[in-house]
């Protein structure tokens, strides 16, 4: 057995790479996500945002592109062939999951890296809230990861799954919404961020990283037999 | 039974028919459901009945062949 | 055998529903605040749990399922989350009514429970165009089990990110249906629920003897060599 550590790194040098190689998505959703901006302006007739509408708006557009890129990975991936040939290696399917994981935290982090500043720059009055947010999409990120890997394995196969993931994901990303929304108002609120509850919030992201990462442990090996 | 003074609750006959609607409500999904397995029954009886034709004209051969 | 003790499960669910309901116009008392309203709760909140612990229930079938790979599992957990998802409706059209009549609106956002149900209900209904997507046969029931698992998990962590969510100046508005009703209310709530987890699994084990009927008949069709003309149109969960 190849050991873990060597074959994660692999497969996620591989997922990045590819990416990279080809950029598809990243600029993708980077431009998706301040098109959404422009829209949000207009069709809430605000050119400044604070609060929770700032926090409604921002979790909205990274959701939404988040979950168009979260497909390709896969796509891509099946249409080369890629899936046949890690099926064969032998190496842990937790490791495989892991990777997974991990290239999709990077996309997440890569698209947010863009999208928050220009966010910032459309639409808030000050900068300060912005710090502690990098936590909030650090947990969130993790959380979207993780059942986007699990979601994206299973539709990869079917008829329509580019309907099928964002349609399954969403309600799933649910209460990964409410904690980081919750959190974020009041980071982004008018007189200055305030944590009120943020521990509450951080407590439910963290509960969700922890129960799905073990759900995708325990049930990724069974979704790649065949 | 009077109500309770000041109560902010609907005068009798108005909640009446939003309770009788909620359990209407049930009622009706319980017989829809009745409904769907209804037409499964009615499939399975008509395959059954396909296939017994299908037995019988087997046994007529069958009984043919070896008369 | 599915049939066997259906008729049994059938005479104690039509009891326990009489004695329930008999209970809930005849014996529970008018309660203060919502009077005639709050009887939409003796209804409403058992079809509620029992949808939620049917979905929980669906999840554990579908583990013994990728743990023992026998389809049979697959089958229940199938008709576990269908029977739940049915009975989710119901609950949300109840919930809309007695929101309605308490409130005037047909939908509030200000009971959690309420909105932690249209949630789960949401994503469970994806549940069919996603197992109907998948062509593969074992893929189907495969990845229907690892569905039906994830989404079990989902189930107390929605409702615990909603319940958060909530501001703690709204009033809880299902406030009856917490702690500190009185005895002839709790015993009638308590029968209602018996009543209607008892139709569940009626209901549940009346779809599996229809589908094991199906399947013998299928089964019938092989041993004949006289498959069925222009059958097949979706791969669902067999019994047999």
């Amino acid at each position: 057995m190849t050991p873990s550590r060597v074959a994660f790194a692999a497969i996620l040098a591989k997922d990045l790479r590819a990416e990279l190689r080809t950029l598809q998505s990243l600029p993708a959703m980077a431009l998706f996500s301040v098109t959404a901006f422009v829209i949000f302006r207009f069709g809430l007739d605000r050119t400044s945002l604070s609060g929770s509408l700032a926090a409604g708006v921002l979790w909205a557009t990274l959701l939404f592109a988040g979950v168009l890129g979260i497909n390709r990975l896969f796509v891509a991936e099946r249409e080369e062939g890629g899936f046949d040939a890690i099926r064969l290696a032998p190496i842990d399917r937790t490791v495989l999951f892991a990777a997974k994981v991990a290239a999709l935290i990077v996309y997440l982090l890569a698209l947010e890296l863009v999208a928050v500043p220009i966010f910032a720059l459309f639409f808030l009055d000050e900068a300060a809230g912005l710090g502690p947010l990098v936590l909030i999409l650090l947990l969130t990120d993790l959380g979207l990861a993780v059942t986007g890997t699990l979601i994206s394995s299973m539709a990869v196969n079917s008829r329509a799954r580019d309907l099928l993931v964002p349609l399954v994901l969403l309600p799933l990303a649910v209460p990964l919404m409410i904690a980081a929304t919750g959190a974020t108002e009041h980071l982004l609120a008018l007189g200055g961020p305030s944590y009120h509850r943020f521990g509450t919030w951080l407590t439910v992201l963290g509960l969700y990283d922890l129960i799905f990462g073990l759900v995708g442990y325990a049930v990724f090996d069974f979704l790649l037999e065949d | 039974m009077p109500l309770p003074l000041g109560a902010p609750a609907l005068p009798l006959h108005e909640a009446g028919k939003y309770v009788a609607g909620a359990y209407i409500v049930f009622v009706v999904l319980l017989v829809v459901y009745v409904g769907i397995m209804a037409a499964k029954l009615q499939r399975i009886e008509r395959e059954m009945s396909e296939i017994a034709t299908i037995a019988e004209q087997r046994k007529e051969e069958k009984d043919e062949v070896s008369a | 055998m599915y049939g066997k003790g259906l008729k049994t499960l059938s005479i104690a669910t039509v009891a326990m529903l009489a004695l329930s309901l008999s209970l809930v116009f005849f014996y529970a008392p008018l309660e203060t605040d919502q009077g005639f309203i709050q009887k939409i709760f003796y209804l409403h909140v058992p079809l509620a749990m029992t949808a939620l612990v049917g979905f929980v229930v669906g999840g554990v079938f579908a583990i013994a399922h990728l743990r023992t790979n026998n389809r049979k599992w697959d089958a229940y957990s199938y008709v576990a989350i269908h029977i739940s998802i049915i009975f989710g409706v119901g609950v949300l059209i109840t919930g809309a009514i007695w929101a309605k009549a308490s409130w005037g609106h047909w939908w509030v956002w200000e009971e959690p429970t309420l909105v932690s149900f249209l949630i789960v209900f949401l994503l469970y209904a994806t549940y069919y165009p996603f197992r109907y997507a998948i062509e593969d046969r074992d893929r189907q029931a495969r990845y229907a089990s690892v569905f039906a698992v994830t989404a079990g998990a989902f189930v107390p962590l929605n409702f615990l990110a909603v319940r958060m969510a909530q501001s703690l100046v709204h009033p809880r508005v299902f406030a009856t249906s917490e702690g500190g009703l009185p005895g002839s209310m709790l015993l009638t709530f308590l029968c209602c629920l018996a009543a209607i987890a008892l139709l569940w699994v009626t209901l549940v084990k009346f779809e599996l003897t229809a589908k094991s009927a199906s399947g013998q008949v299928k089964r019938l069709r092989r041993a004949l060599d006289a498959p069925a003309a222009g059958s097949g149109s979706r791969i669902a969960p067999e019994v047999s």
